[in-house]
Formats: C-alpha cells, structure tokens, sequence
C-alpha cells in the first residue's frame, strides 16, 4: 500500500515535472518569437529606422477644428468663437522659478493679481508640461513689446487661440452651459471613448448644458500636420496637411427672446421655468434664476468669482429646472384627477361635505380654504383647488395605484431630455420608502402619509421639468414626447441640416372623455377659480393651475407670510398650457417663497403665454421688472385661496 | 543578537530571486532616469516604492503555506462577492463600472482576483488531490469563469485575459489533457484569426477593441492616436540598432517622441539606447526570474505549492510577454506596464507581493528538508 502511494506520487511528480519543461518551452519559444523581432527591427531594418529616427524631424501637429456655434430657433447666436491673442507658460520649461518669471513679465505686459490667481488654480487642475494662458486678450501693442523681449522668456509663447464668447452671458446660462479647460477627468473619459487622439490640440471641453451634452458634434474632427522640425525643435516647414471637420453647428428650439423677457420677469427673485411645445417635446425656454455668467469659466474662472458663485446663498450653480426637487403643491392636482377618472373611483361620481379639513385616524388634514366650500365634487375640485376633496381621493385611490399611475407621467423618473445630470425627483411609494430608509420604523408606510400625497404634499418632489413635461402630456392628450433642447445640427462645411426627429415616447391610454374633464377642470382654474384674476381678459383660452409648496411644516401651526422669514415662505407654482383645445405651449414655473402659486408665478405664466401666443411683451418689463409681479399679489391674496 | 536579528530578516528569503529582482530594479531606475528626463524626483519616488514593495514581499514570504491554503478560499469568495458588487452597486466611470465606494476610497477588485485565482485553484487541485478526474476540471474552469465573466463585463478586456491566464496555468499544470489542450490550440488560432480580420471581428468585440487590432496591423490607420505610439514605438527600439544610442541619448526619447515614456512604452527608451545587446539582457534578467520561480514550483512538497508557485511565475511572464510584444508591434495596445520597470507603484506592488508568495513556497521546502 504504502509503496503504491509512493509510486503514485512519484508518477505524479514526474508528470509535472513534464508539464514544467512544456511551459519552459512555451516561454523559450514566445521570447525567442520577440527576440527574432528585435532582431528584425534592430539589425535588419536598423537602416530604415535610423533614417527615420535621424529624419525624424517630421512631427505631426494637431490642427484643432473650430467648435461648433450654438443658436437659438430664429438663429441668434447664443455661444461662437473669436481669435485672440494670449500669453502662455509651460511651467516645467521656464528658467528661473514661476514666480520670478512672472514678475518679470508684468514689466512687459499687464498682469493683475486676478490673473495670477486664476493662473495658479489651474496650474493645480493640470500638469506642468502643460501651456498655461497668464493673460488672454492682448492688445496688438503688447504682443509687439513681448514679440520683442521673448528671448528672456524660455517656457513662454505667444498663441493665436480661438475663444468661446456667450454674449448673452447670464440668460441661459444653465441650458447652453460653458466649456472649460480639460482636467485629468475628462482626459480619463476621453480615453475610456477612445477620442484622446481627437483632442490632441484641443484644450477645452463642454462642462455643463448643451456644450457639454452635445461635445462629440460641437467638438468636430482634428487634422493634422506633418511639420519637418530641426533638432531645436522649431517647424521648419509644412510638408503634409490633412484638413480638420468643424464641429456641427446646433440650432435650438429654443426662444432666446422669450428666455430672455421671463428672466427678466423673475428679476432678483430665485426659481425656475420650463416651456415646452406638448407637440414635439421641443423646449421653448428654460430658466433658472440666479444665473451666472459663462463667459467666466472658459479661461478658469478666478477663485474669487468662484468663491462668490459657490458660497452665495441663492444658489447660482444650481440648476434649478433640471436639479431642483419641489413638492409640487396643488399643481399635482390634475394628475390625481386624471388618475382618479382613469380608475373609476366613486368619489369622482360623488359630492361630498367639505366642513375645511379631512379627519383621518386621528389626525385632521386643514384645507387651506379656511371654512371649506361646504360641499365639493370633482368637477369643482380643480379650479377651487379643494384640499379636502383630494385628500379623500387619495385615500381612495391608494399609494399603490397613485404611484403606479404617476410613472407613467415620468413623475420620480427622468424624462431623458438632452442635458446633463438630470435628477429624477421622489415619487414616493411603500417601495421607495423601504430603500429610502434604514430602520423598520422608518420604512413603514403610515396610511396617514397617502392623505397630503394627494395635494402635492408629503415626500412628492418633482423637477420643474418633471412638472412641465407632465402638464404638456395632459395637453397633447396623453401623447408624450421626450423633451428636448436642440431641434437641429447643421454641418458648417455642407449646410447640411439634420433635424433631431421628435421622440414620441409613449401614447397613455385615457379615454378621450376624462382628459377633457381634466382639461375643462384646468380652464375652469383661469376662468372662475384660483388663477382667474391673473387671467382676466385674456383673448385665448388657457387651462392652469396654481400650487402652494410648503417649505415650513404646517402641521398643527398657522401659516402667517409676514411672520416667517423669507426663506421659509411657501414655494409659488403654476402649470398651464393654451389654448385649451389645441395647445401649442405648455409650461411649468416656480418662484422660491413666491407665497401663494397665484401671487407670484401665476403672472409670468400669463406673460409668457401672452408673448408666445400673441407676440406681446410686457410693457412694465423695461420699466420695474418686479412690479410686475408684486402688484396683484396684495390684490389675489384677499379673496383666493390655494 | 544583531545576528539573530539578521537571521531573522533574511531567513525567509530566496536569495537568488531577491538578486534578479535587485538586478531589475537596477535597470529600472537607470532607464527612469533617462526616460524621465533626468528627473531625480521621479527616480526616488520608484526608489521608495521598491522599498515598501520589498517589504510587502518580507511580509507575503512569512506567511506559511497552511496560512495560505487557509486564506484562499475566504480570499476568493471576498473576491467574487466584491465583483458582483461592483456589477450591482459599482462606480462607474464613463461607461465602464469598476470601482467599489468604500466610503473613504474607490477599491478595484480585480486587482485582488489577480492574487485570489491562481491561489484558490492551486488550493482546489490540492484538497481534491487523491480523487482528481475530469470534473474537477470542469468545476475548476467554473471558479475561473465567474470572476473572469464579471471583470469581462465590466468591460474590462485586457485585465480578464491577464486573470483568465493565471487561471489557465494552474489548470495546465495541474494536468489538463492534452487533447483539450491542442483543441484550445486551435480554437486560439481560429480565434486570432477573427479578431486580426475587420468584418469578422466586428461580431464578437466592441468597435474600439477592433480598431486597436487594426491599428496593430497597420498603424497608419490612426497616426494621432494608438498608431502614433506604435510608430514611434518602432522607430525609437528599431533605431537602437544593436549597440543602442546610449544611456541618456535616445533621440526619440529626448525630442519627445516617445508618448508614455516612464509608463507603458518605457521598453521603447530602454531598446533604444541599449540596443539590440540590452534587449537580449532584459530578456534574460526576466527569463533568470520565470526560471526560479519555475524551479521553486518543480522542488516544492505539495501539490498547492507546486501549482501556486507555476502559475505565479508564468504570469510574470505573460506581462512582460505583453508589455514587450506590444511596444514592439507584435501584439495591440493595451494598458499592461513593464513588470517592474515601468514607473508606478500599484503594479510593483502586487508582483513583489506574488514574489513574496513564491518564497513562501521555496521556503517550505527548506524547513520539510532541515
């Protein structure tokens, strides 16, 4: 036994030692296979090489294609380029240290300390055999004083470079975005798409907006040069040039001046708008208030402006219509009421008491109409804006079907428009609430919580994109399209125009009939209901409606808006589309701690309605922009609730 | 007592892999220096590196064999479970999902599976020693499979094949049928075939792993891009002749020439100025390190020892293989750095850690005798 176990073992041992003296071959055999390649390289085409080596002073130099224009839909320029002179270092190439350099080049040309901050914050974003710009912009004399000293200045170039300019600056400036120079992140992910040889020669990228989501066509195709170099390093001369492709140019479906008139109307107040045509999906405006000026980032923005932009309390950065999550208040009305006629609830047929407040379990659900409107039912419900009757739908309907229907409108999803870092809001459900939160506790769903989801309340947050999206599917009646910005790129070279072919994501199946209750419900909110006062004399027909989003919990305490500090007011909505019947604009705006939806955002809805449907301009907009708006506000506050 | 300490340091050593691995590093910060541009800083930075990686494999060669058959299969189960969290809650990074948040850092776990395979399949044909037949092969092939599958999915082409590979030396040298091994053969060839034609390559790679076969074949393909680096490549290794340029007078190198030059195509600077005599010495420094490690695993008791320490030392092979095969134009660029010589740290570490491993193996071998 014994000796058979060592017999085996030995067997053993000798078959891999056999397998051993395979693999000894297998790696004799494939490093033998590179040495006959260095041989073949090294001996027998050594003279070829050495030709090529000593001759290589032929480089290829990237010629960087000129990017893409941006425009809006009646072809106004909203971003392009101008050629500029600027002063670069490359850091790693100067001969005494950086700062002594650039002491020594402010005696020629002017260089103030904010260049020379923003200069060392992008020094630390790149790496040092990078050309840096210290000034953009020299005037034709001080490109002749440098011209003349360069020689005391190893490391430091004059370039003829080509600028992005936004000349509207601070309008549009979340949707167009900006570029900026290409950090050690973007190169990553310009290698991971295999377009790293693409940007060789290009120094900046789209950061934000449509520059940023539409690169690969604004950015065009790199050519090159084959440029003969002496053993300096100069070019000598060109001997070969393949022609770069232009970056596409974009045409948006966008209004820049209807953009323009509703920043205008927000004046200094914060919040966001977003337009769309229900037919298409092609976006008319997007606003978001503050804004910030573009312009500022392309070259590196200088600490102190970017301190300024990122510490400010209002937010600049912020995307609002893309990233701002709100309770949508009252304006999640009719698409409870769509939900409700859609799945045949009782309560739709119903006429029911409305005493002011709803008692649930044990807790009383206020209206916000103090007294109630004695009794309620559905036809009623939207123009006044009755808490109490969808408070009751709610709990009849359940935060099942309520949340199962409601994905289907894109709420708490992304609608996938054409802009980057989309955020998709909360459609809250027993199921989201189980991931949301960690203890048992906390993710249980209190029947208590359906009650306020059914005016707008509780964890609902939706994008004002969300909510325009929506609101536009209701008008086109249940057709969707997927929202966009850009409607066409055109090739520069050949004129050759694509247009960007609406997306018909899906057809909801309502009967016609309820959508038009929903509809009629809507234009009852402008004709007789919450909005009717901002609407008055209005030549079209316009269905709305106004909404309330609690920033400061109410529960148990009274609202007062001269008693809370202006942060902590309610957030002011409205959605609309017109005309009524067959819409060709629908939006969606909020103004932070506006108070009541119909004080505030109710009136830069008309206006835009107005201006697009008429071709009006508000005439106070020239004279006090934030009149406009506070006026009616006293006046609404009296005898309208929401 | 100094003495005893001494002992203690050196007495889980190899030395002649320790020498090959010191004669490397030689070249290493020699080659750096010129690849660099004579930067001292980058040099010390490698030179640091050796000596933490030197210390990691101190603290692998200590570690016994026991511990070892112990730690495979946790290391491996961890190593999955990791990769199938990056598949579900990974970061993802344009368009390729590698990395786990931890909360204070990103971790790439398919840097772990580099050690976890080879260790966990020696450690399977070693329990499984007495009853070995085919299915254990099959099951084996399995464990290789799922780690290979997810990394693949990732996508992570390059990084697979390397694992997969270490995979497959352990199969291979625990006894793979022959027969099966011809087919594979064969299969690789039919395979090679594909990916090197266009038209049918297209139907089994993604369009950008194409295009870098492609541009293997002809780099005039993408003169900006991966063919610039083949090219110049070319000229810098073809120009060396067989003498070299010289330390520190590569043209190519120094006229900036040579993209990645201290990184992947630092193979480049060393062909060029050492020529053609330089080259055949690297290949025999790295053929002096495969032959120990292959020595260790031919001497080693046991069957995890044996296997462990083959596989480690075949895989050290295959990234020199690749590495070298691809800045001279025989194989498409991938990310793979020269093992030990490139600069960076990551990479060095890990492969002084698998050292460590081999003298683990070499060094029990010595206690079974003593």
């Amino acid at each position: 036994m014994a000796r058979n176990e060592l017999k085996n073992s030995l067997a053993e041992r000798y078959a891999f030692q056999l397998r051993i003296v395979t693999a000894v071959l297998f790696v004799l055999a494939l490093f033998g296979l590179l040495f006959a390649r260095f041989v073949w390289l090294q001996v027998a085409q050594h003279d070829k090489y050495q030709t090529l080596a000593e001759a290589n002073r032929i480089s290829l130099v990237p010629v960087t294609p000129a990017r893409g224009i941006i425009r809006d839909r009646n072809g106004v320029v909203l971003a392009h380029n101008f050629s500029a002179y600027t002063l670069e270092i490359t850091p790693s190439k100067t001969a005494d240290s950086l700062d002594e350099t650039i002491a020594r080049l402010s005696h020629i040309v002017d260089i103030t300390g904010k260049d020379k901050r923003r200069f060392k914050k992008l020094m630390e974003e790149t790496r040092d055999f990078e050309s840096l710009p210290i000034r953009t912009r020299l005037s034709d004399e001080e490109v002749a004083r440098f011209a003349a000293n360069s020689y005391q200045f190893p490391g430091v170039e004059i370039k003829a470079r080509l600028f992005r300019q936004y000349p509207f600056q601070e309008v549009a400036s979340h949707l167009i975005g900006y570029i900026g120079r290409i950090n050690d992140k973007d190169l990553e992910s310009l290698d991971e798409d295999g377009q790293l040889a693409n940007y060789r020669g290009t120094d900046h990228i789209g950061k934000l907006g449509v520059e940023s989501s539409y690169e690969t066509q604004l950015h065009g195709v790199t050519g090159f040069e084959e440029v003969e170099i002496d053993s300096g390093g100069r070019a000598v001369r060109t001997l070969r040039r393949t022609a770069p492709q232009p970056g596409k140019d974009l045409t948006l479906s966008i209004d820049i001046k209807l953009q323009d008139m509703v920043e205008k109307l927000f004046g200094e107040r914060r919040g966001a708008l977003v337009a769309i045509d229900p037919r298409d999906g092609g976006v008319l405006a997007f606003v978001s208030k503050p804004g910030f000026d573009p312009n500022l980032f392309v070259d590196g923005i200088d600490p102190d402006s970017w301190k300024e932009l990122n510490e400010s309390p209002d937010k600049p950065l912020l995307n609002r219509a893309l990233r701002g999550e709100y309770p949508p208040g009252s304006t999640f009305k009719p698409f409870m009421a769509i939900a409700a006629l859609e799945g045949n609830f009782p309560l739709t047929r119903q006429t029911i008491a409305d005493p002011g407040y709803f008692i649930y379990g044990n807790n009383r659900f206020r209206d916000s109409h103090k007294g109630g409107y004695g009794s309620m039912n559905f036809d009623r419900s939207l123009p006044l804006s009755s808490d109490t009757y969808y408070y009751q739908l709610a709990v009849q309907m359940g935060i099942d079907y309520i949340a199962k229907f409601m994905a289907t409108l894109d709420l708490g999803q992304l609608t996938g428009i054409d802009l980057p870092g989309e955020r998709p809001g909360v459609l809250p459900s027993p199921e989201w609430k189980k991931k949301r939160f960690k203890t048992p506790a906390q993710q249980k769903w209190y029947s208590g919580e359906t009650v306020s989801i059914g005016i707008g309340q509780g964890y609902n947050s939706y994008t004002p994109l969300q909510m325009a999206h929506g609101i536009a599917t209701i008008a086109n009646r249940g057709v969707m399209y997927r929202p966009h910005v850009v409607a066409t790129v055109v090739d520069p070279a050949s004129g050759k125009k694509t247009q960007i072919e609406p997306q018909p994501e899906r057809t909801l199946p309502w009967k016609p009939e309820n959508i038009e209750r929903v509809v009629q419900g809507m234009v009852g909110v402008t004709q007789f209901g919450t909005g009717a006062r901002t609407f008055a004399g209005a030549p079209y027909v316009a269905a709305g409606k106004t909404g309330t989003a609690q920033v400061f919990s109410l529960r148990g305490g009274k609202y007062n808006a001269k008693a809370v500090s202006e942060r902590l007011r309610d957030h002011s909505w409205f959605v609309a589309f017109a005309p009524a019947d067959k819409p060709t604009i629908a939006l969606a705006v909020i103004v932070e701690n506006g108070g009541f939806g119909a004080a505030a955002a109710a009136p830069i809805a008309r206006q835009v309605l107005d201006y697009y449907l008429l071709g009006k301009l508000p005439a106070a907009l020239t004279a006090n922009a934030s009149a406009v708006a506070s006026a009616p506000a006293a006046a609404v506050q009296e005898d309208i609730s929401d | 007592m100094i003495k005893t300490i001494w002992n203690r340091i050196k007495q889980p050593i190899d030395p002649w892999l320790f020498l090959f691995t010191l004669l490397i590093f030689a070249v290493s910060a020699i080659v750096l220096f010129s690849a660099s541009n004579r930067d001292l800083d980058k040099v010390m930075d490698k030179v640091t590196f050796m000596g933490i990686s030197l210390g990691v494999m101190w603290f692998f060669a200590n570690i016994s064999q026991q511990t070892l058959m112990r730690l495979a299969l946790p290391a491996y189960v961890v190593g999955v479970a990791l990769l199938v969290a990056v598949a579900l809650f990974g970061v993802t990074s344009h368009g390729a999902t590698r990395w786990l948040n931890i909360g204070i850092t990103r971790i790439q776990p398919s840097e772990l599976m580099r050690i976890a395979m080879p260790l966990m399949l020696a450690w399977f044909f070693h329990h499984f020693e007495t009853t070995l037949n085919w299915k254990h092969f099959v099951a084996a092939a399995l464990l290789m499979v799922v780690p290979v599958g997810l990394i693949l999915k990732q996508p992570d082409l390059g990084t697979s094949l390397l694992i997969a590979s270490s995979g497959f030396y352990v199969l291979f040298l625990a006894g793979l049928s022959w027969r099966l091994l011809a087919v594979m053969g064969a299969a690789g060839g039919a395979l090679a075939y594909t990916v090197t034609h266009w038209d049918l390559c297209i139907n089994i790679l993604q369009e950008y792993q194409c295009r870098r076969v492609a541009t293997m074949l002809d780099p005039m393909q993408d003169p900006l891009g991966a063919g610039y680096h083949i090219i110049q490549g070319t000229i810098a290794i073809g120009s060396g002749g067989v003498l070299g340029k010289g330390w520190l007078n590569g043209t190519q190198t120094h006229l900036d020439f040579i993209p990645e030059r201290t990184t992947d195509f630092i193979f480049a600077v060393f062909g060029e100025e050492f020529g053609l005599i330089g080259n055949g010495v690297l290949l025999v420094l790295y053929l002096l390190v495969i032959g120990r490690g292959l020595t260790i695993a031919s001497r080693a008791p046991t069957l995890f020892g044996r296997l462990l320490a083959g596989a480690i030392a075949l895989n050290f092979f295959t990234y020199a293989f690749v590495n070298m095969g691809m800045v001279s134009g025989i194989l498409p660029v991938v990310g793979v750095p020269l093992p030990l010589i490139s600069y960076g740290g990551t990479s060095m570490v890990s492969i002084l850690a698998t050292f460590g491993l081999l003298m683990s193996v070499g060094r029990d071998r010595k206690l079974m005798k003593g």
